[in-house]
């Protein structure tokens, strides 16, 4: 092995972790960016006549949310019902089964429902995205609405950005309801509690404080799957290719950012 | 009387750059209304990064361009957006939107810039279609056109705000020569019926001699040659008679060179070893 090869090895690799950590701040930045340049076509669009096109963000919401539905209900459900399994085996060791609503209501309502949508809404609707706007860029159609004074931001951007902020918290409320209704469901044949005593149990736990965690977060997810979609469709090069690095990046880091940013969200709300 | 020709297209001293590379070094030229220039060259001579630059896609490291009078490095975000709506750019791939119709494609900048009544705008397309012979093909999607039909439904949108500069990217790559003739009679066509200045970008020989009123060689991201193409078939250049007669050029290679290319060494022995 030669030195020089040796001393390549060493500086190549503090050199790489210096530019991945560069390319890592400066996408971060391009997130930003991103975000108040949407903010900017969807406030002050319309007063440039350059409104943002209502039936793209209806057609988005469709994508990202109705048809999402059942497969976030049955997952959704899986969980509720996998939460009240967990809880009642861990209780029965004190027992204190009959209070597994405690459980449940906290973890799915607070935990569970938002970090569920945000993972399944990345996989699904965050990979398409980043596919579509990687497409769209190597077959030059970025280009074409460039050339015919459309801005993409606005075009692209904007009604996907809205339909994820409309859609993911609306899918997170209904993860919540169905998960605790099959959560219900089992600690009603397991314990024989009924549903109407279950429910009652849930209202008096549950705060509007913690419906409002859960759906915080899924604020907060909606932004960083959508945005992370963008920025990954839009660096795309070297054709199919591409297209299929972009959308598995743009997949694994949405689900890393929103994993983290659930981690920090809770530190800050429990303090 | 005034018979100066009016001067649409100016390129003064263009220099870019891709990343480190230089790709134009001093390109100059200019395109007078309702001319047809086509540019052309050899792959790599920088003829496509010419056009992008045209159409304001990337900013030039340094010179200008002005387009119908408008130096687009200085322009303002309203000033470019205004100039826009004059500029038609049919790319080499179509570059139509998947998930619209032909319809919806060649309506979308009607539709952004016009504010017309939809029917209106379902009339103009039509109009537009008709004259590319793509009638009854609005309702459509991009996917099922075949390449020529594609090519062809592009330039219906790059015509639809009746633009008065008309870009085309390598309008008969990868297209049979009949189909690519038919478009040549398009751009002709077009030329003539919306009084449009056009700059093509092109490698195709026949094209050239059938369309071009005037050519611009790019070789190595300087200028060859600028002149109609009578100049340009009876030019004794070297470079451009290989051109012509698709001769490709002789390559005086370095061995050590050659070496440290296919080695990806610096230099060539001198390494302390273990």
């Amino acid at each position: 092995m030669s030195l020089k090869n040796a001393k390549d090895g060493i500086l190549g690799y503090t050199e790489n972790i210096g530019r991945q950590s560069i390319a890592g701040v400066e996408e971060i930045g391009n997130g930003g960016f991103l975000l108040l340049e949407s903010l900017y076509w969807l406030f002050v669009g319309p007063r440039l006549k350059q409104p943002v096109r209502f039936s793209a963000v209806i057609a988005q919401m469709m994508e990202v949310g109705i048809n999402a539905i059942p497969l976030i209900a049955m997952m959704a459900g899986t969980i509720g019902a996998m939460m009240a399994m967990q809880s009642i085996y861990m209780l029965r060791i004190f027992g204190a089964e009959s209070q597994v609503t405690y459980g449940v209501a906290f973890s799915v309502v607070r935990e569970f429902a938002p970090l569920i949508t945000g993972i399944l809404v990345a996989g699904r609707s965050g990979s398409a995205l980043a596919a579509r706007l990687g497409t769209m860029k190597i077959s030059q159609e970025i280009d074409a609405l460039k050339v015919m004074g459309i801005n993409p931001v606005r075009f692209l951007v904007v009604p996907a950005l809205l339909a994820m902020l409309v859609m993911v918290p609306a899918l997170t409320i209904m993860n919540m309801l169905v998960g605790m209704l099959c959560a219900g469901l089992y600690i009603n044949a397991e314990l024989g509690i009924s549903l109407a005593a279950y429910w009652d149990q849930v209202i008096d736990i549950l705060s509007v404080g913690d419906v409002l965690h859960g759906v915080g977060k899924s604020v907060l997810f909606a932004i960083l799957v959508a945005l992370i979609g963008v920025i990954n469709g839009a660096s795309v090069t070297g054709g199919a290719e591409g297209v299929g690095r972009v959308t598995t990046r743009a997949v694994v880091q949405a689900i890393s950012a929103i994993i983290i940013t659930d981690m920090l969200f809770a530190f800050m709300a429990t303090r | 009387m005034n018979t100066e020709p009016n001067i649409v297209i100016e390129v003064e001293d263009l220099v870019t750059h891709y990343g480190p590379r230089k790709i134009l070094d001093g390109v100059s030229m200019n395109v007078a209304e309702g001319e047809i220039m086509v540019i052309m060259g050899g792959s790599g001579s920088g003829k496509s990064t010419l056009l992008r630059y045209l159409m304001a896609l990337e900013k030039q490291t340094s010179g200008t361009i002005r387009l119908l009078g408008q130096d687009i490095g200085t322009a303002s975000q309203q000033e470019m957006f205004d100039l826009r709506k004059k500029i038609g750019v049919a790319f080499q791939g179509g570059a139509l939107f998947s998930s619209m119709s032909v319809g919806e494609n060649i309506m979308l900048p009607l539709y952004e810039h016009a504010k017309l009544d939809m029917l209106t705008m379902e009339i103009m397309a039509r109009m537009k279609l008709e004259v590319v012979d793509l009638a009854g093909f609005e309702d459509l999607m991009p996917a099922e056109l075949s390449g020529g039909m594609i090519k062809r439904a592009a330039f219906a949108r790059a015509v639809i705000m009746d633009p008065k500069l008309l870009f085309c990217d390598e309008p008969s790559a990868g297209l049979d020569p009949v189909v690519a003739s038919a478009l040549d009679d398009l751009i002709l066509k077009l030329r003539d019926a919306l009084q449009m200045t056009v700059v093509v970008v092109t490698h195709e020989l026949e094209s050239v001699f059938k369309i071009a009123d005037r050519v611009t060689v790019l070789d190595r991201g300087h200028i060859l040659f600028i002149g109609t193409v009578e100049e340009l078939r009876n030019s004794k250049s070297e470079r451009i008679q290989n051109l012509l007669n698709r001769r490709p050029e002789d390559e005086t290679i370095d061995p050590d060179e050659y070496l440290r290319r296919l080695t990806g060494e610096e230099e060539i022995g001198g390494d302390a070893t273990l």
